[in-house]
């Protein structure tokens, strides 16, 4: 029992550390994801734009889905919010901060994709050459129209003949880069900006209503966690009882159908106990069969009274 | 209980060195993240110096504000502040202290920030390169240029290869003097905070020390305070769990043999402990029974005394005690299988 709470306790005082060093985790595979693509924008007219923004937004998508079934959090706000009331009244308040914790959590390795892809620019460089204007860069600006798009096109791929030493690419290069990279310092800066508000302003709208919610959610977890603990340790116990009947009442067949071997009902008790009379390989295999072929019914209440 | 206290005086002693901890953590990972920024000047005339700038200013002031969130005292100290005020006085000094301390650590990254970039001279030789004084600097044969033209010249400076005005000044001069001045400014720097920091340490004691001591007691008292609080209210919440668990399965089971009333239960002497941990469900109809009612009709959170024989499973809302229900609670609680 003291086991049992030691245990309880630690994860209980640890559920939110739990779920942050999820959340960490995750930011950190989300950088080393990027780190480990290889980019290779396809430099082709159509192509560029929806590879740079697919490879920009489809996995921040994917991370923020992650971010959700990996936590814990989730399934419990979901059966909070679709079970009955029952004999509990349901607070609204509740739910809305479990959700507003669980979206928080799940959105900070997405974020950290956006933000890691928009710092090292080449999606962006990718996605919005072709959308370059021509005539600011001296290497684009006498070309026919249909050229300039393939030639802009090309842009993102140093190790292509026609662009290895132009001084124009490298042109476009780094102004689309100087735009990622100010783009991305500026959603870091908002984004921090408004954590910063949310963490100081909060405690000046309903703190009160605050920490009850927090309390609450807290306990419908706890609540949630002990009852699956009962079950356990009450379906164990029902399997020990239910298997313990089985064997009984394979003894006293047993007894039944060999009168030729009279049993002193003293011996051994110890020992024999264990054995519950069952002592040859025959007997052994004919009850194995019968746990196979006949399990014994999911009722010890018999069992109880003996 | 033991280890709990353990456990709470680690982070009593130890939270002033947790937070210094945080406070290098992101030092260093301030440094690592200019190592691995890759840092990409535009080379064109009106870009150079917002680029540049912003590049030595908004990281450092993003670090900052991380300093803030990151620390937990921040929502501790906009409680404090905004509390009502209740049986207890507020002191300002406490406050105060609080956000001192706070601000302190959250500067030490963005001076980092600042420190490395300044010292490593990228930043400003982007920012201020078209400031390069060519009279003394520039070549005396240079062509005549006008404005514009000697602008975008200069602002190609950082950008080597596509650097195209050696006759007005040389690649290699510009450069090193713009890195010059900026290594001068970073060493400014490191030695001005530095001063700062040994000024305000040494000095401190000199001013209402027994002031700071007190005002120092109290944010810790008021950090601890509320950490007990939350544990003590966990630890209230799982054995209310526990309890009410326990009770919904024994009136559950109360309720079933009052409608069965044909399995007169005999619980014999010596299988008590097992007949109780089996919580009267003996069979795979029950078990589903209870299962389903946990979900679709859970019991209300009203812990009834243990005394009472309660017919609360099914049949209706139970009877409210008697006694004020804290006390009783209390009893309750601590009456489980232990």
């Amino acid at each position: 029992m003291d086991r049992f709470r030691m245990i309880f306790q630690y994860f209980q005082s640890n559920s939110e550390s739990v779920m942050n060093g999820i959340c960490g985790l995750l930011a950190l595979a989300s950088v080393k994801m990027y780190t480990s693509l290889d980019f290779s924008c396809p430099c082709l007219p159509q192509y560029n734009m929806a590879y740079g923004l697919g490879i920009m937004f489809v996995p921040p998508i994917i991370l923020f889905l992650c971010g959700l079934i990996l936590n814990r959090q989730s399934l419990v706000m979901l059966e909070e919010w679709r079970q009955p009331p029952g004999r509990r009244k349901k607070d609204p308040a509740v739910i809305r901060y479990m959700c507003s914790s669980i979206m928080q959590r799940a959105m900070v390795a997405p974020v950290v994709w956006i933000i890691v892809t928009l710092l090292d620019g080449k999606c962006l460089i990718c996605a919005f050459s072709g959308s370059m204007d021509p005539q600011k860069f001296v290497g684009f600006a006498n070309v026919s129209t249909e050229q300039v798009q393939q030639l802009l096109a090309k842009v993102p791929c140093k190790d292509d003949e026609l662009m290895r030493n132009s001084t124009s690419r490298k042109a476009v290069s780094r102004y689309l880069r100087c735009w990622s990279q100010a783009l991305g310092w500026s959603i870091l800066l908002i984004l921090i900006i408004a954590a910063f508000l949310a963490r100081w302003l909060r405690p000046f709208f309903n703190q009160a209503t605050l920490l009850q919610a927090r309390h609450w959610s807290t306990y419908i977890d706890i609540e949630q966690k002990i009852f699956e603990e009962t079950c356990c340790e009450h379906s164990r116990l029902f399997a020990h009882k239910c298997i313990l009947h089985f064997f009984e009442s394979m003894q006293q067949e047993i007894k039944l159908h060999s009168s030729s071997l009279p049993r002193e009902g003293e011996g051994a008790e110890g020992g024999e106990g264990l054995l519950q009379g069952i002592t040859d390989q025959d007997q052994v295999n004919k009850l194995l069969k019968m746990w196979y072929y006949e399990k014994p019914p999911l009722d010890v209440s018999r069992a109880h009274q003996r | 209980m033991d280890k709990f206290r353990m456990i709470f005086q680690f982070f009593q002693s130890n939270q002033e060195s947790f937070m210094n901890g945080i406070c290098g953590i992101m030092a260093l990972a301030s440094t690592q993240m200019y190592s691995a920024f890759d840092f990409n000047c535009p080379c064109l005339p009106h870009y150079n110096l917002a680029y540049g700038l912003g590049i030595l200013l908004v990281p450092p002031f993003i670090l900052f504000l991380l300093g803030f969130v990151l620390n937990n005292n921040i929502s501790m100290l906009a409680e404090e502040w905004r509390r009502p005020r209740g049986r207890r006085g507020k002191d300002a000094a406490v406050l105060r202290y609080m956000c001192c301390s706070m601000a302190q650590r959250a500067m030490i990254a963005p001076a980092v920030w600042l420190s490395v970039t300044l010292l490593d001279g990228k930043c400003i030789t982007c920012a201020f390169c078209t400031s390069v004084p060519l009279e003394s600097l520039g070549n005396a044969s240079h062509p005549r240029l006008s404005q514009g033209e000697v602008l975008r010249v200069l602002a190609r400076i950082p950008c080597k290869e596509i650097y195209n005005g050696q006759q007005l000044i040389a690649n290699e001069v510009a450069v090193r003097y713009l890195r010059c001045i900026s290594q001068a400014l970073g060493w400014c720097f490191v030695l001005l905070m530095t001063t700062l920091a040994f000024l305000v340490r040494s000095l401190r004691p000199c001013f209402s020390q027994a002031a700071f001591l007190k005002s120092r007691y109290w944010s810790h008292y008021i950090d601890i305070e509320r950490k007990l609080f939350d544990e003590t209210c966990a630890e209230h919440a799982r054995s209310f769990a526990k309890v009410c668990i326990q009770q919904f399965f024994e009136g559950m089971s109360t309720d079933l043999e009052a409608a069965r009333c044909h399995l007169p239960r005999k619980a014999p002497a010596d299988a008590g402990e097992a007949a109780e941990k089996l919580l009267g469900i003996t069979d795979q109809g029950t078990m589903n029974l209870a299962l389903k009612s946990w979900h679709r009709c859970k019991p209300p959170l009203h812990l009834h005394p243990p005394a009472q024989p309660t017919g609360n499973g099914w049949a209706g809302e139970g009877q409210p005690p008697t006694q004020p229900s804290a006390p009783r609670k209390e009893t309750v609680a601590y009456y489980s299988w232990v």
